[in-house]
């Protein structure tokens, strides 16, 4: 039997003695595109992290592909959410996607052309190779999430994961980006999804987790994505509920 | 020029030549990253925090380079645990710690010594350098530039996305106290030059010009070196020439460059800025 991509039990997470994630326990296999829904302030963020171990949690085990996170974090792309990057850094776009290629390099190395040459590569899927040269701040907020995409692709993981892509993001690089999501997906990568907004969520995953603080429920699209079980992650969320009243 | 004549004839001012462009070029270095990090104050505060490392050095008759960087990676650390434990902010945190070093070093000093040498340290005096300080200074700028050659992947990523360095398992507050160490031997190396009042300005203002000339970080780092080399070269001129204090003349130096480039940039300059805004709209017109 194969592991799961990754497995999670029991994980609690606040910050200075706030709640911020509860009690959730869920298992995700190899192959699935999964989106980790639920209002603002819900936890996402918090549980894309804790699940990295790139901030403490009180209680609970995490397992990636079956190993502790440290055995395995070479085979993990984290894109950060946008307003985390400082877009003024003194670095290119194609500097910035060769950066996906450091965590293979051993220490002491630098990058060499055939590195290069797959971050060109990289580019080039997510449609932005004529933008190489560029400096990261002086491209729109699509094409700035397709290079860190770019980035990701780079690293040739087996686990991808992503925090609130689509914000500020247009209409085509939207397309592309779940167009290549959806392709990782197929050749059996995992890929986990931060996305507060429930608008096309049941178009692009194939499984949801949907959070509010504790697990409010996961599963496939069709268990997850009916108005009595979101409403209980939106409360009060009119608004909310009306969009996805009419797209269902 | 008699400056040059000087400098071929007296031993004393090729070694101050030789430090102050060795601490130009490493404060160039280090300064990017600093900038880069948002951590200009942090550079400010470590500076400050080398004072009671350096006094307690000479009570127990050490080199004052061991107390100072212990001193100032065990500030940089209490600036580190107050802010992440408490709501205080990081500024804020920073503000109370290097103070606090700071004073604690001005009592141990007075009590000690004359204050002559508190007024050198404070200020620099870099006419007075001795051999051995140019040869510490020498060996702390190969140590400063062989570790920032080696692990500039490392340092590269965790200035530019240190999440993103941590998902793939670097040691991203190792890294921090890593550079912070480096920080602090930079400011030991700068005492002489440009002392610790003005370390800072040698830090960021080389690096803040360079920022605003290009847009690629091997070539910021260079080109600070370079700014910071100039300053000290021009600074130390109208320091031998007009008998004034050389920490304020090669800052004044690296303040007239800033200027200039935060003028004339050929990007990000504010004069050509404005001429392509007003060209833009007259086209329009
Ligand atoms: N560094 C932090 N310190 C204190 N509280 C935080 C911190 N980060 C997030 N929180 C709080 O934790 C909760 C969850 O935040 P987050 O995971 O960012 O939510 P989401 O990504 O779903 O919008 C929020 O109430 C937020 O205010
Ligand atoms: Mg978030």
């Amino acid at each position: 039997m194969k592991d799961p991509a990754i497995s999670i039990q029991d994980l609690h997470v606040s910050y200075f003695g706030n709640e911020a994630v509860t009690g959730v326990s869920l298992s995700v296999n190899t192959g699935n595109l999964v989106g980790i829904i639920g209002p603002n302030g819900a936890g996402k963020s918090t549980f894309l992290k804790a699940m990295l171990n790139l901030i403490p949690k009180d209680k609970g085990a995490v397992k990636v592909l079956g190993k502790p996170i440290t055995e395995v974090r070479k085979s993990i792309a984290y894109v950060p959410q946008r307003n985390d990057i400082d877009w003024d850094f003194p670095i290119t776009v194609l500097d910035a996607v060769l950066i996906g290629t450091y965590p293979h390099l051993k220490l002491f190395r630098r990058p060499k052309k055939k590195d290069k040459e797959w971050a060109m590569e990289c580019l080039q899927r997510v449609g932005m190779q004529e933008f190489s040269k560029r400096q990261i701040g002086e491209l729109s907020g699509g094409q700035q999430q397709r290079v860190f995409l770019a980035r990701a692709l780079a690293q040739k993981a087996d686990l991808f994961f992503l925090d609130e892509p689509f914000v500020g993001v247009d209409v085509s690089s939207e397309e592309t980006i779940v167009n290549i999501l959806k392709e990782l997906c197929r050749q059996g990568k995992t890929v986990i999804v931060v996305h507060h907004d429930l608008s096309k969520a049941n178009d692009y995953f194939n499984q949801l987790i949907l959070l509010n603080k504790e697990l409010i429920s996961f599963g496939t699209v069709e268990e997850v994505f009916k108005p009595e079980v979101i409403s209980k992650a939106y409360q009060g969320q009119f608004a909310f509920m009306n969009e996805i009243g009419v797209s269902l | 020029m008699a400056f040059i004549e000087a400098v071929m004839q007296y031993g004393f001012l090729q070694k101050a030549l030789l430090t102050s462009v060795m601490v130009g070029i490493i404060c160039g270095v280090i300064g990017c990253f600093i900038i880069l990090r948002g951590m200009a104050l942090m550079g400010d505060a470590i500076s400050h925090a080398v004072l009671p490392g350096i006094a307690i050095s000479y009570m127990l008759g050490v080199n004052f380079f061991f107390g100072a960087v212990i001193s100032g990676v065990i500030t940089a650390i209490a600036i580190g645990f107050v802010s992440q434990n408490s709501r205080i902010k990081h500024d804020t945190s920073i503000g109370i710690m290097f103070t606090a070093a700071f004073a604690s070093g001005i009592i141990i000093i007075t009590m000690l010594k004359s204050s002559t040498d508190l007024y050198h340290i404070l200020f620099g005096n870099v006419l007075a350098v001795r051999s051995s300080d140019m040869w510490i200074t020498l060996g702390i700028s190969l140590i400063v530039l062989a570790a920032v050659y080696l692990f500039y992947k490392e340092l590269l990523v965790t200035s530019f996305d240190p999440t993103m360095g941590a998902a793939y398992g670097l040691p991203v507050r190792f890294i921090h106290y890593f550079l912070m160490t480096l920080l602090t031997m930079v400011t030991v190396a700068s005492l002489q030059t440009v002392g610790i009042v003005l370390v800072v300005a040698m830090l960021i203002t080389p690096a803040a010009a360079a920022y605003l000339l290009t847009e690629r970080l091997w070539m910021m780092i260079f080109l600070a070196s370079g700014i910071g080399v100039i300053s000290s070269i021009v600074g130390l001129y109208f320091s031998f020439t007009y008998n004034l204090a050389s920490g304020a003349t090669i800052v004044i130096s690296s303040t007239a460059i800033f200027i200039l480039v935060f003028l004339f940039s050929p990007k990000h300059g504010l004069i050509w800025k404005t001429l392509k805004v007003k060209k833009k709209r007259a086209s329009l017109v």
